[in-house]
């Protein structure tokens, strides 16, 4: 039967469309092939780098397959050879045993450096700190250093190493902006941290990557990367223009809604830490260790 | 309750009244039907007190059907939803509850019955026994999933389907963000199933190590028969940490602890843990019995050994030790140190190992084989390049870093579909097509299969490869809709038109069962395929004691060298025709289940009178059992004699 071999040709050709993206990082909408910044260039290369190792097995298989099937199909008249008794072969065994264990050795070379590495701040810039707050179903940010807050967007200095240091106020989200970096779960009464670095100006897609019920799909945001002077003149202008965030401001922002950007001048300084202990941070007396990146309370 | 109840189904969308309706409607025809054809004694008799391991199998494997195919109109009304940006055929809720029980339905009621179904069809029959150690306790099992299942599936109409997820995390899963009866349905549901499926794994791992026919030894034992023993000790390890994890969420939900609350000193990381201490194993529970049916169908279709025996059997066990320790891949996320991290990425990448090893092994059975293309053989092929991406997208998922680029994503959905459809569900559908004229003896028809087969993987791949681009487009896994400037419309489009496809291909598999019942060839010599192993040696239908006389193994594949002793004019041994001892049926195990279903529903309500009185069932049930002097009955050698007369055409 002819088409056998055609359709499973046809199933090649597909199954490799996936790699074939990878390796042509294409258009602009496959935004997690179009890093923006050193975080995702080192994510970005392991996912080439793990692309290619996992073709070595996985072309080899599939050509092995087609012909396989193809030259020993049983039909009349058939010369290959049939070798019903013939079982095993140290030479060949040895050979699938060992390539995937080379394969996996590489690789787990490769994730178990990067992996400290990423704990890490991604430069020697001096770094700003950023706190995220996930809700039911919005993003607050807030600007410890200058005291103003955003919300569904915060802007970012280029160039410059960002600790993202992440808690919920509402069910665990995980907070994602692909073209930086991978995401980290905001946790209700916990604290994440995570580094993230723009090395050029824009604005990045972030979206809440848990569910979190029903407004779950809206909860969106940007992030826009700017150079450090006008990174400073947007952080005056909100000091000077926008309204502040009351404690009762909060609380009515903190009920499920879904809302559009908002930007404050002030939040309480309490607020954050607050914001923890109410969720269950009160139960980790421990003091945070601010400069040991990755650090979780719970750890101590 | 029963005025909320009420209020729910007046107040519910016209979808689910309708449903409410049908199912009711379905019902009133059941019995009716059964009445008119005065069948009611022949259900109870034949299968409602059946202990017998054939009629248990038959019964999962309907069940696994019906629920794959609920779970497959789940899966077609979401992506019907995503077809198009910002389309409003589903609203938010409707959406999530939708994904919550399209989840729970295909890996607890769909794959976990099916898989059941496939062990209880085969095992005692590849091993040369006469029934699984505990006929009774096999009984239990079965109630207690197809009394769990009724539970869970009754969520659709009486009170809201559970909306947290499959994997019901808690705070979500708790009852400030999720009220009403929905999360309950789903831990209690899990929960009675669940017991069931710790008595089943105890149950096959006693009959594989004690039931053996003389001579057969571990190594002489069929793959398939190996890799439920690897699957069932797995099932005892994995399964409480999923019972403990249930037991305390139901506990904070119905009873105000505070286990994984945020408050008063609860810890939802704890949930997480135990969940995918379990998770992760289920995966390998039922993924390793697809690999010994693939094991099975390669050697007898290509009319060889299978190559590298021992290098499958040490594989199968590395894959079941290695699966514990892979639990935390589905949180790296979740702020785990680097150090934490890094062993279970690299765990993780290990697993895929013995996993090629074995794909390697399939193909060079192949190799200087004769291939013939039969349905099982169809689906075994399409297996293994599906399989072999789907296991190459999860190496490049266990690499931490790149993990937190691809968690939640839709490169995520799409890999665990495609080695949960590739490797599960291919394997249970060509285990299916290969052992169903043993169980039930007829063969199901091939021109049907055929086009369910290329309906079903033709569309898995139209439905799954744009999924992956998806995710690197970062499209989220639970989004209910997306906006139009996200570009992420065209890709989504052709995923329904895929899904769509299988779902094609699905209804051609009804079709191919419904006309194979009455049209389908009918196997009269026990061993349509030129079968390998000792289940081919006996008649189809099997009768119900099995073997007349206990079969004497000398080698793998005892069949197939007892065929090859024959052509030469030896005879086989056989152990001498004697009484055989049989279980007696018993209606308890309906009762028990049933009674676990009562307190079931009372806890789902929080009306503990209900629960009580069926507490007290199902204690009653245990103590009667307990005190029961039937010891079963004997077949007289007679009987035997006549009856294989009879079957075997003499």
């Amino acid at each position: 039967m002819k088409k056998t071999g055609i359709s499973s040709r046809l199933k090649k050709l597909l199954l490799c469309s996936p790699l074939l993206f990878l390796l042509t990082g294409c258009s602009d909408k496959y935004i997690l092939l179009n890093p923006a910044g050193p975080v995702a260039q080192t994510e970005h290369r392991l996912i080439l780098l793990s692309a290619i190792l996992v073709a070595i097995v996985v072309i080899p298989v599939i050509v092995l397959l087609v012909f396989i099937v193809i030259r020993y199909r049983e039909r009349p008249g058939n010369q290959a050879p049939y070798q019903p008794n013939w079982t095993d072969s140290k030479i060949l065994e040895v050979i699938w045993w060992g390539i995937p264990i080379l394969i996996v050795a590489i690789l787990g070379f490769a994730t178990v450096r990067d992996t400290f590495a990423l704990t890490r701040p991604p430069s020697e810039q001096k770094p700003i700190t950023i706190q995220v707050v996930s809700l039911d179903w919005k993003w607050l940010f807030l600007y410890p250093d200058s005291n103003i807050a955003t919300v569904n967007y915060c802007e970012i200095p280029t160039g410059v190493p960002v600790q993202f240091v992440l808690t919920a106020d509402a069910p665990m989200n995980s907070f994602w902006v692909p073209q930086l970096g991978g995401q980290e779960y905001t946790m209700p009464g916990m604290e994440m941290r995570l580094w993230l670095q723009a090395d050029r100006e824009g604005v990045f897609e972030g979206r809440g990557a848990n569910f979190t019920g029903k407004g779950f799909a809206h909860m969106n945001f940007q992030v826009v990367a700017k150079p450090q002077s006008e990174f400073a003149s947007w952080v005056k202008k909100v000091k000077g223009s926008a309204p502040s965030l009351t404690q009762e401001k909060y609380d009515l922002l903190a009920k499920p809604s879904v809302v559009n950007k908002q930007s404050y001048s002030s939040y309480p300084p309490a607020l954050y830490q607050n914001t923890v202990n109410k969720n269950g941070g009160i139960y980790w007396h421990h003091p945070m260790p601010m400069n040991e990146p990755h650090q979780m309370p719970m750890e101590n | 309750m029963l005025k909320s109840l009420i209020s729910y189904l007046q107040n519910a969308n016209l979808m689910i009244q309708i449903s409410a309706v049908a199912i009711i409607l379905t019902l009133v025809g059941i019995v009716f039907a059964l009445t008119y054809f005065k069948k009611w004694g022949w259900l109870w008799r034949e299968w409602i007190t059946t202990v017998d391991h054939k009629k248990i199998g038959i019964m999962y494997l309907v069940c696994a059907l019906l629920m794959f195919f609920r779970g497959g109109v789940d899966a077609l009304l979401m992506r019907t939803q995503l077809a198009f940006p910002n389309l409003h055929f589903l609203n938010a809720q409707h959406y999530d509850e939708i994904f919550t029980t399209h989840g729970t339905i295909m890996i607890l009621f769909m794959a976990m019955p099916f898989i059941f179904a496939m062990f209880n069809l085969v095992v005692p029959l590849q091993i040369g026994a006469r029934d699984v150690a505990f006929p009774f306790l096999n009984a239990v099992s079965f109630w207690l999933f197809f009394f769990g299942a009724m539970l869970f599936n009754l969520s659709f109409v009486l009170g809201g389907s559970p909306d947290a997820g499959w994997v019901g995390y808690p705070p979500l899963s708790e009852l400030p963000y999720s009220p009403g009866p929905g999360v309950n349905y789903y831990v209690l549901g899990i929960q009675i199933s669940g017991i069931g499926s710790i008595a089943t794994g105890i149950n096959f791992i006693v009959t594989i190590l004690k039931m053996r026919a003389p001579g057969m030894t571990l190594m002489r034992m069929p793959l398939f028969t190996w890799s439920v023993l690897a699957s069932c000790i797995v099932i005892i390890f994995a399964f409480p940490a999923l019972t403990v994890a249930l037991a305390l969420l139901g506990m904070d939900r119905i009873f105000g602890t505070h286990f994984f609350t945020m408050l008063h000193g609860g810890n939802p990381m704890m949930y997480i843990n135990l969940f995918w201490v379990w998770g992760h194993p289920e995966v390998y529970i039922v993924i390793l019995p697809a690999y010994g049916i693939f094991s099975e169908v390669v050697s007898t279709f290509c009319r060889k050994y299978i190559f590298g025996y021992k290098s499958m059997v040490v594989s199968l066990m590395m894959i079941s030790i290695i699966s514990y320790f892979v639990w935390v891949h589905h949180f790296f996320t979740m702020g785990a140190g680097p150090g934490v991290n890094s062993f279970f990425a690299v765990a993780s990448m290990a697993v895929g190992i013995p996993t090629g090893v074995k794909v390697f092994n399939w193909l060079f059975t192949m190799f200087r084989g004769r291939i013939r293309i039969t349905l099982p053989m169809l689906w075994t092929l399409a297996f293994i390049p599906c399989f072999a991406v789907g296991g190459a997208t999860g190496i490049m998922l266990a690499v931490a870093p790149a993990d937190y680029q691809f968690h939640n994503s839709y490169f995520l959905i799409a890999h665990f579909h495609q080695v949960l459809i590739g490797g599960v569900v291919y394997g249970l559908l060509a285990g299916m097509y290969f052992w169903w004229p043993k169980i039930l003896g007829f063969k199901l028809n091939e021109t049907l299969g055929k086009w369910a087969f290329w309906f079903f993987n033709l569309g898995f791949y139209v439905c799954f490869m744009p999924q992956y681009a998806l995710g690197f487009m970062g499209m989220t896994r639970r989004v209910y809709t997306y906006p139009a400037e996200s570009g992420w419309g065209t890709l989504n489009f052709v995923s329904t038109i895929g899904a769509f496809m299988m779902g094609i291909g699905f209804l051609f598999i009804v079709a191919q069962i419904l006309y194979s019942i009455r049209h389908g060839e009918r196997d009269t010599t026990g061993d349509p395929w030129d079968g390998r192993t000792l289940e081919w040696s006996l008649p189809s239908p099997v009768p119900h004691y099995n073997f007349a006389q206990i079969p004497v193994v000398d080698d793998m594949d005892a069949w197939w060298k007892m065929k090859q002793q024959q052509k030469e004019g030896i005879q086989p041994q056989k152990e001498p025709l004697k009484p055989i001892h049989m279980p007696s049926p018993s209606s308890l195990p309906f009762f028990m289940g049933l009674a676990f279903f009562i307190c079931g529903f009372g806890l789902v309500f929080n009306q503990f009178t209900i629960a009580t009185i069926g507490l007290i069932g199902v204690v009653i049930c245990m103590l009667w059992r307990s005190l029961e002097k039937d010891t079963g009955y004997y077949i007289s050698v007679e009987e035997i004699k006549k009856n294989e007369a009879a079957v075997r055409g003499l």
